[in-house]
């Protein structure tokens, strides 16, 4: 089912009578397999609303993300939360559409600065599971107004509801970037690195690690962006701050080369042609390199990338089995499963029982007849 | 503003249910002296009082877990309290409920640098949290203007703003995680030190509940490294609507200022009265601040002062000295000041998208000749936030009441045109019969849906939020 209109999609779930597998672009294709009539929003598109001047978007959920990003660019504008394409890790096809992105609430590199999507959300329209057509939010800036299910549906992978329109702060593209390069660290000096440049006046957009790049070596990657003057102000101040950890500096200023190594940091390319299980755990950042070589110990095979300054490490590994086992606090999502994996290991982190608890509850009031994407969360 | 009746079993088993609290708690943390409970009849929204049944302080989790546990055994209503700063009658309570304030809790647990973040009881003041990093040179964002008074459970019941929410965000942007008691007194933890949820965003649903989901009892906020300076500039209009697009114009230049601020004519004659900080005599006056290194500063200014000046400004003064930037300041600080030294003020959030700026303020004023009040304007203009100020007489019979009246309309003129209720200061009872101009029915049965899976008997701060018609029934049924 395609529903062209916002009342044709809430016409479909009242009258459906089984689950639905609900989909954007089925571009991110995680989560437990739901088997299902497909109910795609990819008829809801076009950007309904747009102010520059306010920084804010208004588009319907089927929305090609391609698209979303050409208008805004035609104004100098852009997403700030720099969601990352699944396409490569996941190795699907077919468009993104901005629902997706927020309905998965897919964050890039730059969510340790401006948020995650879900900051940048203002407000959804979406039709729940018994077919109402329901709203939050809106499209300022500012809204305490009642309690914030944008939040909630942000994330929610089309389990509580299913978006038909989002509204979204939008940023101006800064000036200009540069990155500071630190080559040669190990995990734990690179996650001290970046804690220090965050820890610094010097606003960071992006602070990354790779403990073996694309030439093979470790690279330790520092985004700043704004106006010129400010840009390479900071980027001395970076090189003079870490100089006492004994790094080959380098600061990168050629815009070709810094959008492509922040796709490749956003998208997780490293991890593309790798075998084997993809895991995306959020840490602490400084409990990130301990967990990386405990994991080294049985495993010396595993690809690993550091983003947000050490709090999210992606992983690449042959190991079939639950990474959770090991202690560490935070949560691990299993991107991609391989083999006996799949439909064994839980796709999401699995909730302590009060909060289980709340979960259900509330999937039973957004959704009493557990039709949309059922299980998918777990 | 209705309340509902207090429930009489409740009345008539006080003192029981007192005794209860005793046991749980240490003797000086329970308040049932009805001249002593008169402390917590109000908060900012001082128009409306009444004692709670009693009031309780506790100093932990655990104790305010086990007075949860007694008011849910007891199906006694709970209304928390962070400082009881609140101008929407958040924390205003009933005769029959028992006021629970975090007030004593204001520890911090943890201070962790290299992660940027801090771990504190909720009874922490906002300014004390940046008190406690500022030995270091870091701060905790959200500033909103009550900050020396208000506390932190309150900013994340409300999701409180401030002027450098521009940049910064608000609270639900700068909170990670939270310890939060339900109404049956169980304790979970929600978030932490890592970012992100790994299911639903719970941290995001609770953060602007009003108190109506949980007892938040501890929280981990982001903290960020201070930057190494900041300085204004101001700028002078002879229109609204021209002040309007330069806001506009720079918001889209892609500079970041952390504070763009807007004072309107009425504003600009009473602080100047008030205060004297030099301002123009114009129809709008606009604060921008940018922060940064003295040479990133200069180089932000120059530009910001640049677009200014293609829309003919009165008056353009940029500072160049921590003295002409506290100058720039001074009258802004003291708006409110001023409007109050003139008569007693209601002070309105409702926020706006930015480019119906110009519209709004004319039909504001408008209004003023229709209800015979007059208006102040200051707010942050950035971000669409307004914060209307209207002057009443509240010992002139009747003029709260228009005020109010007043204040209703130009909330509904902010819905209009596609805005909001209210931007950083919370529904509480004041918008409460508001909602449905906003919300339709559908959107306000999800909300207290979500209410009934957190508080199924509807106990915690029960007649906010919602239109009592509204939430009746479910109010009704939990008893």
């Amino acid at each position: 089912m395609t529903p062209e209109n916002e009342a044709a999609l809430a016409e479909c779930i009242k009258s459906a009578q089984g689950p639905l597998k609900v989909m954007g672009g089925g571009t991110r294709d995680i989560g437990a397999q739901v088997e299902g009539e497909v109910l795609s929003t990819r008829a809801l598109s076009g950007v309904t609303l747009y102010e520059p001047g306010a920084l804010t978007l208004v588009a319907g959920a089927g929305t090609p993300l391609a698209e979303i990003e050409a208008v805004l660019a035609a104004e100098g504008q852009r997403l700030a939360f720099e969601p990352m394409d699944h396409r490569g890790v996941l190795g699907t096809t077919g468009e993104p559409t901005i629902g997706g992105v927020v309905a998965a609430n897919v964050s890039g590199p730059r969510r340790i600065q401006v948020g995650a999507c879900r900051d940048s959300a203002l407000g959804v329209r979406f039709v729940d599971g018994q077919g109402r057509v329901l709203k939050n939010g809106g499209r300022v800036m500012k809204n305490v107004t009642g309690y914030d299910l944008v939040k909630l549906m942000s994330g929610s992978w089309g389990t509580l509801g299913v978006l038909s329109e989002v509204s979204l702060k939008v940023q101006a593209i800064p000036e200009t970037a540069a990155c500071v390069l630190l080559n040669g660290l190990s995990d734990a000096d690179a996650v001290k690195a970046m804690s220090m440049a965050l820890g610094s006046p010097y606003d960071l957009t992006g602070a990354a690690h790779a403990p073996s790049g694309v030439d093979g070596h470790p690279v330790t990657m520092l985004r700043i962006e704004g106006l010129e003057e400010s840009v390479s102000y900071r980027a001395d101040k970076l090189v003079e701050l870490l100089a006492p950890l004994g790094a080959e500096i380098l600061v990168e200023r050629d815009a070709d080369r810094l959008k492509a190594g922040w796709a490749w940091v956003r998208d997780a390319a490293l991890l593309h042609e790798v075998e084997g299980a993809i895991w995306r755990i959020s840490v602490k950042p400084s409990d990130a390199p301990a967990l990386v070589a405990q994991l080294r110990e049985t495993s010396p095979e595993v690809t690993v990338l550091y983003d947000w300054g050490g709090g999210l490490v992606w992983i690449a590994t042959p190991i079939m089995r639950d990474l959770r086992a090991m202690p560490f606090k935070g949560h691990a999502t299993l991107i991609r499963g391989s083999g006996t994996m799949k439909g064994t290991v839980p796709v999401f982190h699995p909730e302590p029982a009060p909060l289980a608890k709340i979960t259900q509850g509330l999937r039973a009031k957004f959704d009493p007849r557990s039709i949309l994407n059922p299980g998918l969360m777990g | 503003m209705d309340m509902p009746e207090p429930n009489s079993a409740i009345l008539s088993r006080k003192a029981e249910i007192v005794a209860r609290l005793r046991r749980v708690l240490p003797p000086s943390a329970v308040i049932d002296d009805p001249v002593e409970t008169r402390a917590y009849e109000c908060d900012a929204l001082t128009a409306y009082r009444c004692p709670p049944l009693a009031a309780v302080l506790p100093s932990t989790t655990e104790e305010v877990s086990a007075v949860l546990r007694v008011c849910h055994e007891e199906r006694v209503p709970v209304v928390p309290r962070g400082a009881g700063t609140s101008l929407a009658g958040g924390s205003m309570p009933t005769a029959d409920a028992v006021i629970l304030g975090v007030a004593r809790m204001n520890d911090v647990l943890e201070t962790d640098y290299d992660n940027r973040i801090i771990r504190v009881q909720t009874g922490r003041t906002n300014l004390s949290v940046s008190g406690a990093v500022e030995e270091n040179d870091f701060f905790y964002a959200p500033d909103p203007s009550s900050q020396l008074a208000c506390a932190i459970a309150g900013n994340i019941a409300m999701n409180s703003g401030g002027a450098h929410c521009l940049k910064y965000g608000v609270t639900t942007n700068n909170l990670m995680g939270v310890t939060m008691v339900m109404m049956d007194g169980e304790v979970v933890e929600i978030g932490g030190a890592h970012l992100d949820a790994g299911g639903l965003d719970l941290l995001g649903l609770i953060c602007g509940s009003e108190g109506q989901l949980g007892v938040v009892t501890e929280a981990t906020l982001r903290i960020l490294r201070k930057p190494e300076g900041a300085r204004p500039v101001l700028m002078g209009f002879d229109d609204n609507e021209v002040a309007g697009q330069c806001v506009s114009d720079i918001i889209k230049s892609g500079i970041l200022p952390v504070a763009i601020e807007f004072m309107d004519r009425p504003c600009i004659r009473a602080t100047e009265a008030f205060a004297g900080a030099g301002y123009p005599d114009c129809e709008a006056l606009l604060i921008v601040e940018v922060e940064g290194s003295d040479a990133e500063i200069d180089a932000q200014l120059q530009r910001i002062t640049a677009i200014a000046r293609t829309h003919n400004p009165v008056e353009l003064r940029e500072s160049g000295s921590a003295e002409e930037s506290a100058k720039i300041w001074l009258g802004r600080k003291s708006a409110f000041g001023a409007m109050g030294q003139i008569n007693d003020y209601m002070c309105l959030d409702g926020t706006i998208p930015v480019s119906q700026l110009p519209y709004v303020l004319r039909r504001i004023s408008e209004m003023t000749k229709e209800f015979g009040l007059d208006v102040g304007n200051v707010f942050h203009a950035g971000d669409g936030n307004m914060h209307p100020l209207i002057l009443f007489d509240a010992n002139k019979p009747g003029d709260l009441e228009k005020c109010e009246a007043f204040g209703a309309e130009i909330l509904k003129l902010c819905v209009e045109v596609g805005g909001c209720l209210t931007g950083e200061h919370g529904v509480g009872i004041e918008k409460r019969d508001l909602m449905t101009t906003q919300y339709d029915p559908g959107d306000l049965d999800i909300q207290m849906a979500v209410k009934d899976v957190f508080d199924p008997q509807w106990l915690l701060n029960p007649a906010k939020v919602f239109p009592l018609a509204s939430s009746e029934a479910r109010r009704i049924a939990a008893e």
